[in-house]
This record gives structure tokens, C-alpha cells and sequence, in this order.
């Protein structure tokens, strides 16, 4: 079978827009897209949208064109992203057509997601006791993990430090100015043991990727840029999830709980016959410090408790063995959820293609990662060969 | 007094928290799902902590229904040997001194520790404190 290339880039910058409405900047995108792409809208034969809180993505026919184009809306929590583009692969897979759209957009409110309990399955009373708050799960699971595996405080920070210094180079990024260890570990703390600088916050902003089939990608005359593989995933038993009211006892509790992201994770390396020593490029979920962390070990780039010496060695620095988040990731471009995992596919393309500027990864990549992970357990995976 | 929600504590003198056993498979769930063909369980009194964090922000509201003024809690996950782990409020410690694998009892509290027309909640003390 052939493979589904991406033609077309298009980002819309993150952070806060006052005057755009989310779709808007999802319009941005799409058509910066296209003109990466060198194709017209016309042309687009079918797109999938994703938007959790700024309205439905099919509405902007209105502002591109109303030639009557398929255009599917996804929904599907932090993962929505990985799932419109999930979806707009297996359209061009199929045979079905031969060019067409991935978009996300987003566009919050200030402060913390406010869910509610009846959209999870949820009692009222879980909401009204104050539970209904995800950083309080992130920052539950992470001490834990670092009770377990000996990971410090300082690792955190690190990870935070980092994060502001690659987004320094990049123009999409919405913090980008360095903030230093010290500065980060003597911020208030949030939710212990996060300060405030170790968590993303949500935020807006739009991404479009234009995807075609090896014809046609091959007639636009570009780079083939090959999606390898595209996963989305539900949690296994006994994992420890956003607003989870309990968690299930396990005979050995001594290691790692079984996620979402680790089975996406491991199907999307079969489906690409390579593994994680083959990735040159990684962008892994980083709404908090500590989620990079431990995706850096669900996603099987090493063992759980290496990275504390990972980080210390600077080996997910730009110029490190694996580097991660170069952009920035979630700590420093922000959440907007129907975004947020287009962005990490667009940092990858960006990398892959030698574009990255200041933040360009050395030596040639042929290999880029990208994971998401999100409530109520969910994690949608994607791997690029060039 | 009233709890937040019905199910949710047995009528006992002390309460204990209501899990719901699968019948065919014996997992316990904390709360009892909502119409659901569960057993109830009255779980255990006792457990210790699986993990924490401190919530250090005013939640939400809706759907958050506690006071306006806000002070810090502690949230504990608290595993109850051979049923569950379950979430609830850590009281009766201070944060410095909150340990995963300290021994809990459970000892539910008001949601508004000011007002005593308020609900109960789940939430567990040390062991020492709450003899």
C-alpha cells in the first residue's frame, strides 16, 4: 500500500488573539496550508475538524468556499487532533480520495478547563467536592511516579527550563521568553509538586495539515514527507486516568500503571516497523513537566527512573540524542485542545524538512515523533519518515 | 448529617464509604455506579496512601460547591487493602508531613469546615491523629 505524505503546513500562532475567534485562526491555518501546498481549496477532496470549545469546525466552508467538500467535526477530548488526522489518513489509505484535510483549532477561556461532572460519566457530588480539576490528577501522578522511580523535584524544572528555551525560536510559540531553574522551582506551587511554571495552560490557536496519497504527493512535486503511522487509543484496565474517583488495586503496584498512551504508543511502532531507537524527533504531551517525563517512558524511549539522568545530561536538548518538545511543547505554546496535537505534527514537518531555524534539530532527521494524551484516557500517536 | 450525596456512606454510627463489587468479576468501584447492578460493599475503615497532591487554587464553580474563602486542601488517593483505592481529602496533617504509605483511617468532613449545615465528605486522618 502507498503512503499518505504531508503536503501542506499551516499554523496559526498560539497563546491569546483578543479580536479571532477560534475558527478564525483554524481559517488561518488551512489557508497557509494550502499555499504550502501549493493547491487550492477547490482541490481539497475531504477534511476533518477539530475544535473542543470554539464551535463547529465545518462552519468555516463559509469563509473558504462552499464547493460542497466532506467535511467531518471531531471531538474527542485532548485527542482530538490525532483523531481528525487519524481519520483524514485512512480517507486517503482507503483509495477513497487523494488530497485532503487534518485542522484543529481552540479557543479558551483564561484560568483552568472547567469540566463537568455529568460529560464524564460522572456524579454531581465529584464535581461539587472540588475533584473536577485536571491538574490536581497530574500532579497526583507524577508523585507517585516519583516516589517510585527516585525522580526529583529539580527534573521537573528542567524539563520547564527547556521548554522555554527552545520556544525562544519558535514564531508559532506563545511563552517564549527563558525562564531560569531557580525562577521555576521557587514559583508558588499550584498543585505540589507543580509550580506554576511546570503546567500549560489552555490557550488558542489553529493548525492545518494538508495530507495526500504518494501520487499525488509526487505530482505536487514535494517532499515526501510519509506518515508512517497514525494510532488513537482508549485506556487499558487498571490505568490511573483524569477524574478518577478510584483506581484499581494491582497485585505488583510497584511499577508503572498501563496507559492509554503505552498501548498507542506500541501499535503505532508496528505498524511503522521501527522502534523507538529509530526516532530522531520526538514532541510528547507536556501539558506539565511531568508528563514529559513519563511519556518519555510509556512511549518507550527508555526505562522508567532513566530520565532523571536523561535530564541531567541534557539528552532531550535540541542537540541531545533525542531531542523533545523543540517548539516549546504544551508548556510553552499553551492548550488549545483541538489544536495541540496538530501543532506536534507541524513541529515534526518543520524538523524533518531542515525548517527549524534556531531550533533545528542537527543531523539530517528522517524520524519524528508525536503523542498526545488526554481525559478521560485517551492518546493518539503519530509517526513521520522523510 | 447530611452527606453530598445519597449512597455514598453506610448509616452506621461511624459511616463507612459504599463501593459497589461487580458480581461476576469482584471489582470494586468507588462510588457505586448510578444505576448499576452492583453489590454494595461497606469498605474498609482503614488504608494507606497511594498518592497526593495539594489543591491550592479555588476550583471552578459550578461545579465546585465549597466555601468562597479558600484555603489550600490535601487530596489523597487512599488504598483500602484488598478492595480499592479511593479519593478523598487528606485531614489532620500538615502538607510537610504527608508520606505515600502512611497509615489512614477514614473521617469524613464537612465541606465548609465553617459552617456546620454543611455536607460531609469523604476524607481520611493518620492513624495517630485520629485515635
Amino acid at each position: 500500500m502507498s503512503d499518505v505524505c504531508v503536503v501542506g503546513i499551516g499554523i496559526h500562532p498560539f497563546g491569546r488573539t483578543d479580536g479571532l475567534s477560534g475558527l478564525d485562526q483554524g481559517v488561518f491555518a488551512v489557508r497557509q496550508a494550502l499555499a504550502d501546498a501549493g493547491v487550492e481549496w477547490p482541490d481539497i477532496q475531504f477534511a476533518y475538524g477539530a475544535s473542543d470549545a470554539a464551535g463547529n469546525p465545518d462552519t468555516m466552508v463559509d469563509r473558504l468556499g462552499l464547493t460542497g467538500v466532506q467535511f467531518i467535526n471531531v471531538r474527542n477530548g485532548c485527542a482530538a487532533g490525532g483523531a481528525a488526522l487519524f481519520s483524514a489518513q485512512m480517507a486517503v489509505k482507503s483509495g477513497e480520495f487523494d488530497l485532503g484535510l487534518a485542522v484543529g483549532f481552540d479557543k479558551h477561556p483564561r484560568g483552568a478547563f472547567n469540566a463537568l461532572p455529568s460529560e464524564y460519566n460522572l456524579p454531581d457530588w465529584y464535581g461539587e467536592a472540588g475533584y473536577m480539576v485536571t491538574t490536581q490528577f497530574f500532579a497526583a501522578k507524577i508523585m507517585r511516579y516519583m516516589h517510585l522511580f527516585g525522580i526529583s523535584q529539580q527534573s521537573l524544572g528542567r524539563v520547564a527550563e527547556k521548554a522555554f528555551r527552545n520556544a525562544v525560536h519558535a514564531s508559532h510559540a506563545w511563552r517564549r521568553q527563558p525562564v531560569s531553574l531557580e525562577e521555576i522551582l521557587n514559583a508558588p506551587l499550584v498543585s505540589d509538586p507543580y509550580t506554576k511554571y511546570m503546567f500549560c495552560s489552555p490557550a488558542e490557536g489553529g493548525v492545518a495539515l494538508v495530507l495526500a496519497s504518494e501520487k499525488k504527493a509526487r505530482e505536487l512535486g514535494k517532499p515526501l514527507i510519509r506518515l508512517k503511522a497514525a494510532t488513537m487509543r482508549t485506556r487499558p484496565p487498571h490505568s490511573f486516568e483524569v477524574f478518577a474517583p478510584c483506581v484499581d488495586i494491582v497485585e505488583d503496584d510497584s511499577g508503572r500503571r498501563p496507559t492509554a498512551s503505552a498501548v498507542a504508543s506500541a501499535d503505532a511502532f508496528d505498524i511503522a516497523g521501527i522502534g523507538p531507537g529509530d526516532i530522531d524527533v520526538a514532541q510528547l504531551q507536556d501539558t506539565e513537566a511531568g508528563a514529559e517525563i513519563m511519556h518519555m517512558a510509556e512511549n518507550g524511549f527508555c526505562a522508567d527512573g532513566d530520565q532523571e539522568r536523561w535530564l541531567a545530561e541534557g539528552r532531550t536538548e535540541i542537540g541531545g540524542a533525542l531531542p523533545v518538545n523543540t517548539d516549546g511543547g504544551c508548556l510553552a505554546c499553551g492548550e488549545p485542545i483541538g489544536a495541540s496535537g496538530l501543532r506536534q505534527v507541524y513541529e515534526n514537518v518543520v524538523q524533518l524538512r531542515g525548517a527549524g531555524e534556531g531550533r533545528q534539530i542537527p543531523g539530517d532527521p528522517k524520524t519524528a515523533y508525536s503523542h498526545v494524551y488526554g481525559a478521560p484516557g485517551v492518546s493518539a500517536v503519530t509517526i513521520l519518515e522523510r | 448529617m447530611p452527606s453530598i450525596a445519597e449512597g455514598l456512606f453506610t448509616d452506621d454510627r461511624s459511616p463507612r464509604l459504599i463501593g459497589g463489587r461487580d458480581p461476576v468479576t469482584g471489582r470494586i468501584l468507588f462510588p457505586r455506579p448510578f444505576r448499576d447492578d452492583s453489590e454494595p460493599v461497606a469498605l474498609g475503615e482503614t488504608g494507606t496512601l497511594w498518592s497526593w497532591t495539594v489543591q491550592r487554587y479555588r476550583p471552578k464553580s459550578p461545579p465546585y460547591a465549597g466555601p468562597e474563602t479558600f484555603t489550600p486542601w490535601i487530596v489523597g488517593y487512599v488504598e483500602l487493602p484488598g478492595e480499592v483505592i479511593v479519593e478523598a481529602r487528606l485531614v489532620d496533617v500538615a502538607i510537610e508531613d504527608v508520606r505515600i504509605g502512611m497509615t489512614l483511617r477514614l473521617m469524613p468532613v464537612l465541606l465548609d469546615p465553617a459552617d456546620p449545615a454543611s455536607p460531609l465528605i469523604p476524607a481520611f486522618a493518620p492513624m495517630e491523629a485520629s485515635v
